[in-house]
């Protein structure tokens, strides 16, 4: 018997012969909160990553999806991303999952996501090195971790922090799309360890990817400090 | 967080690693490795904080929710008046939350905390919704003089009547007040069992004592809040449930859900629990735990119910527990006893998007004769597909559950008689009081109707003195002992009012 890590049931496993011979990870979901996670299959931007079932077809063109279709026509932001890879659709249940990490603080949700997350590295990433997206010190010591580098450290790797927040302004999910294009400075700066980037593959990780403003900034400084490509990796998209 | 200790007149004294003294000390340390520490006399001259006292008072809050700054607080514990406590704590192996009091190992993680750079901070699973409390988040807790309200004016503004039994529950009340001791109401569904408290609220608070209403629900603190506020108009009262904006620190009177009376420690000496069967058993432990804890030595504990559990009825008879019965309800007519009607294998009927014809008759009977209806169903899945079969016969009947987030508005849509038949899950089995209504259950033979949630169900009819015989059918496939039961409870009580 296990506890659904989110919802705290207890429940049955349905047994499988991959899972007698070691093969696959204990579930940590019970089957109903896992059913309400929307994996992304099929067409997918290519960009962003978002999926394109559900999406209205007049928001894409061919291969991309407007926004960022807009973003690339940017003089400011145009090619910094590669591509952006996402596991779930941003529901309300997994805004709600995301909540209870990042606001009350459930560290522990992160690992409900450590299987698929670490496929999805292995399947579109493998060596690339591994960043995870920083808080500002004041968030940092508010909320006792960054939900970031529990994803990241997911992953199994080694961890570098090139990227320092600078700007820890109102929150980010409370700004309009607009006003998050429109920032001049750049929130992100290169810390000390930004040397170690020169020359390399980077993939930023995130909780979730929203507008893709707080990734295509983390970029922009990346990039700057010498990186070759940044691509990223979130759970929600 | 993390703190440092160090020694004054060989004490050994604690403060916050911002607020360190700037000499020699052990470096700083998570709260939870902390050595023991000497908790600083009472300094009866230090002029304190009187809205930290009302915030703190008869609680135990994490530092983050206290308005004064760090500094202050530490003021207040260098003088005294603060405690600081362990959040979590180690029994013997076995971790525990000094908050909730969850000690179930699954319930209990760790994260590299930023706070206090420990590698493993451990942390409460159980009662996150409220903040995180961990090994290095103390739990703070007033030390200094107790909140008082005598100033205050208590009187009972109120000119309703009591029936002879709920006269008799009242004398039983105000008597016990000031008593350490128990005592279980046990009063049918629409026996007006709030009026009952009024005098016995009024008593103590006349006495300067705190009080305390607890119920599971939220819908419950919020239909009571208008009412105690109309009948207490003089008394300080606050109304606490997930999400109420309502910060009336150190009100006098308190309706709470039992929730949030994790938030309190030795406050209450009187605690009402609203719904006593509804808990503790059918609901999480750790919310007795809550009420026990909330309650000081000497206070007064009462129980409400219509449908008390065994063991409660069991106490009652051996005399461990005083108890007075409302058997009547305050209109004075019987409740109405449930009628068994068969109803064949409605679940098969279901797949092929049929209901069974006897439910789907008495559905169009209360349409033609206008007569609203809840319709009662085992699970949320059955409430879908009797909706989408029910909205083609009329496309104002809805449907709801306990995660409907459209559910404040559909309830309300049925008390203004928009909605003429409202299927639904036990969700709304206590509390929603709809006059001129029936009731029906549809597969009342499901494991999920208890005696007690059946005879609830049941007192959801006739609960108008204008309207007082209302239906009450069980649609079934097989009769069960809880149905039988449930009967029985019902003729009894009216046997027993002399009806």
């Amino acid at each position: 018997m296990n506890f659904c890590l989110y919802c705290h049931k207890a429940f049955y496993e349905p047994v499988s012969w991959s899972f007698i011979a070691g093969l696959s990870e204990a579930m940590l979901f019970c089957e109903e909160c896992s059913s309400s996670l929307e994996r992304i299959n099929g067409e997918y931007c290519e960009i962003c990553g978002r999926s394109f079932i559900l999406f209205p077809e007049q928001y894409r063109q061919k291969h991309c999806c407007t926004d960022c279709i807009r973003w690339e026509e940017s003089k400011e932001w145009s090619g910094l991303l590669t591509k952006n890879r996402s596991l779930y659709v941003y529901n309300d249940f997994l805004k709600q999952i995301i909540s209870t990490l990042k606001y009350r603080g459930d560290a522990e949700l992160a690992q409900g996501f450590r299987a698929p997350f670490r496929k999805l590295y292995k399947k579109e990433f493998r060596g690339m090195l591994i960043v995870p997206i920083p808080l500002s010190e004041e968030r940092h010591y508010e909320r006792g971790f960054n939900q970031a580098m529990l994803l990241a450290e997911l992953l199994g790797g080694e961890l570098l922090f090139p990227l320092e927040r600078v700007i820890h302004e109102k929150k980010q999910s409370k700004k309009s799309r607009k006003e998050r294009m429109d920032i001049k400075e750049n929130i992100f700066q290169a810390s000390k360890e930004a040397e170690r980037i020169r020359g390399q593959s980077v993939l930023l990780i995130d909780d979730v990817y929203t507008t893709g403003a707080t990734i295509r900034q983390a970029a922009k400084v990346m990039l700057e400090s010498g990186a070759c490509e940044v691509s990223s990796m979130t759970v929600g998209r | 967080m993390r703190f440092v200790s160090f020694f004054v007149d060989g004490k050994t004294r604690i403060a916050p690693e911002p607020l360190a003294p700037l000499d020699h000390h052990p470096p700083p340390a998570s709260f939870y490795n902390l050595p023991d520490f000497d908790p600083p006399p009472l300094n009866e001259d230090f002029a304190f904080n009187p809205t930290l006292q009302a915030e703190l008072a008869g609680k135990l809050l994490l530092l983050d929710e206290l308005s004064p700054s760090l500094e202050e607080i530490q003021q207040h514990y260098n003088n005294g008046y603060i405690q600081y406590n362990k959040g979590i704590d180690d029994e013997q192996g076995n971790w525990k939350c000094n908050r909730c009091g969850n000690c179930e190992p699954h319930m209990f993680a760790s994260f590299s905390c930023y706070r206090c750079k420990e590698p493993q901070c451990v942390y409460c699973r159980n009662c996150i919704m409220m903040g995180r409390v961990s090994q290095c988040t103390p739990l703070v807790a007033w030390s200094g003089p107790d909140l008082n309200w005598e100033s205050r004016n208590s009187e009972l503004v109120w000119d309703g009547m009591l029936s002879p039994a709920q006269e008799r529950a009242t004398k039983k009340l105000v008597g016990k007040i000031g008593v350490r001791d128990e005592l279980l109401i046990w009063a049918v569904c629409g026996a007006g069992k709030t009026e009952v408290l009024f005098q016995g609220i009024e008593k103590a608070l006349k006495d300067g004592q705190r009080v305390c209403i607890a119920t599971p629900r939220t819908d419950v603190v919020l239909e009571l809040i208008p009412r105690l506020r109309k009948v207490f108009p003089g008394v300080t009262l606050s109304g606490l449930y997930g999400g109420s904006k309502d910060k009336m620190d150190g009100a006098q009177l308190i309706l709470s859900t039992t929730h949030q009376l994790f938030r309190f420690r030795k406050a209450f000496d009187l605690i009402i629990v609203d719904e006593v069967d509804a808990f503790p058993f059918s609901y999480d432990k750790t919310l007795a735990h809550a009420v026990q804890q909330a309650k000081r030595e000497e206070a007064l504990m009462v129980y409400l119910s219509a449908t008390p559990d065994r063991k409660m009825k069991k106490r009652g008879e051996h005399g461990e527990l005083s108890s007075v019965k409302i058997p009547k309800r305050y209109h004075g007519f019987p409740l109405p006893v449930p009628r068994f009607l068969w109803c064949g294998h409605w679940k098969k009927l279901l797949k092929k998007n049929k209901l069974p014809q006897n439910v789907m008759s008495w559905i169009s009977h209360q349409i033609e004769r206008n007569r609203q209806g809840f319709l009662f169903v085992p699970s949320v899945r059955t409430l879908e597909q009797m909706v989408a079969i029910l909205k083609k016969v009329n496309p104002l009947i809805e449907g709801v559950h306990a995660e409907d987030p459209d559910r404040k508005e559909k309830v309300m849509r049925f008390r203004n008689g928009e909605t003429p038949i409202l299927v639904t899950t036990t969700i709304l089995e206590r509390g929603v009081t709809v006059p001129f209504t029936d009731v029906a259950v549809l597969g009342a033979e499901e494991e999920i109707f208890s005696e007690s949630a059946l005879v609830q169900i049941a007192g959801r009819a006739g609960r108008s003195k204008d309207d007082p015989a209302g239906e009450v059918l069980f649609f079934h496939y097989g009769k069960t002992n809880a149905m039988v039961q449930a009967k029985r409870h019902i003729e009894q009580m009216n046997r027993e009012a002399g009806l």
